[in-house]
């Protein structure tokens, strides 16, 4: 069982983090907005997050102004996609071994 | 036990996630009914206007019989009714999908929705000018086929960014317009059918399947 666990990404731990994961598995850019009504989070919470994910490497941000606003978006880099589809492994393994 | 149902729910949720995020799900089934009683509406008038037998109209022998300024009226009155039927199913179809939206606390003009419109208007704009074309060389009556062959092709493409369920109408509507091209005495019939009478056993689908519990 130990071993199974080990294969859990600490990253995804957080329910958010793993949401936010699987929103940008099927979606090649999102911008903060949009994550903020499909998640229903707060900015800061959100913000968290994101950052979180952007400093592990799963995460782009590219910024951008449209006219005078600026304009954040998100996308799954490969390493980001690489780990999200390692822990959904690791949960089907660990379902299944039940 | 308990940590694999919790397990279980996270799968369920990123699936749920990943449907809501790249789909545009806020369609109301009424938008359909209304879309096909507008449709049903037109199709009446086209009727009473032209005044022949339900089963002949629009034939291509029937309308060889008609004269060039003839033609001409019957044509400009065919467009008309199409642009208002068009301008009408829209408005009343927006209305109640974002109504719909609304009361999901969704909405209406994100990602998803410019995705969809956008897999929609292609086709459906190419569909407008090949009719537009066949107009202009007085085909009459292969026009409605192809309204309904490239409405069912635009559904179809559009069908990847909404419920699944429009993939079997973008079906049945392309059959029916198929089958109306080897079957041209029953042209007007066969476009009530495809924009009536399918749109609203459709819309009363979608409704009681996905929309009842909530409204």
């Amino acid at each position: 069982m130990k071993d199974l666990l080990a294969q859990f990404n600490k990253a995804f731990e957080s329910k958010a983090r793993l949401n936010i994961m699987s929103v940008l598995m099927v979606n090649d850019s999102m911008s903060f907005n949009a994550f903020k009504e499909l998640l229903g989070l707060t900015d800061g919470n959100l913000a968290t997050h994101l950052r979180a994910l952007e400093e592990s490497g799963y995460v782009a941000v590219q910024k951008q102004f449209i006219g005078r606003k600026p304009n954040t978006t998100y996308s799954a880099t490969d390493a980001g996609r690489q780990a999200f589809s390692d822990h959904l492994t690791a949960l089907e393994e660990f379902i299944r071994n039940m | 036990m308990y940590e694999s149902r919790e397990h279980l729910q996270t799968l369920t949720e990123i699936r749920s996630l990943m449907e809501r995020s790249s789909k545009f799900l806020s369609l109301s089934g009424l938008s359909g009914v209304s879309a096909g009683i507008v449709a049903l509406i037109g199709a009446t008038v086209v009727y009473m206007r032209l005044r022949t037998d339900v089963f002949d109209l629009l034939s291509y022998q029937q309308l060889d019989l008609y004269d060039n300024a003839d033609h001409q009226e019957i044509r400009s009155f065919l467009v008309t009714v199409a642009i208002v039927v068009l301008v009408m199913a829209l408005l009343s179809g927006s209305y109640f999908t974002i109504r719909k939206a609304k009361r999901q606390g969704l909405s209406v003009w994100n990602a998803s929705s410019k995705r969809m419109i956008w897999a929609l208007a292609v086709p459906l704009i190419t569909g407008g000018i090949v009719c537009l074309a066949l107009l202009h060389y007085n085909l009459l009556w292969l026009s409605f086929p192809t309204t309904l062959i490239f409405y069912g092709l635009a559904l179809l493409n559009g069908s990847k960014y909404t419920v699944r369920d429009v993939e079997s109408l973008a079906y049945c509507e392309i059959i029916l317009g198929l089958l109306s091209l080897f079957w041209p005495g029953y042209n007007l019939l066969t476009w009530a059918v495809g924009f009536g009478v399918l749109h609203i056993a459709y819309g009363l689908t979608m409704y009681y399947k996905y929309e009842r519990n909530t409204a």
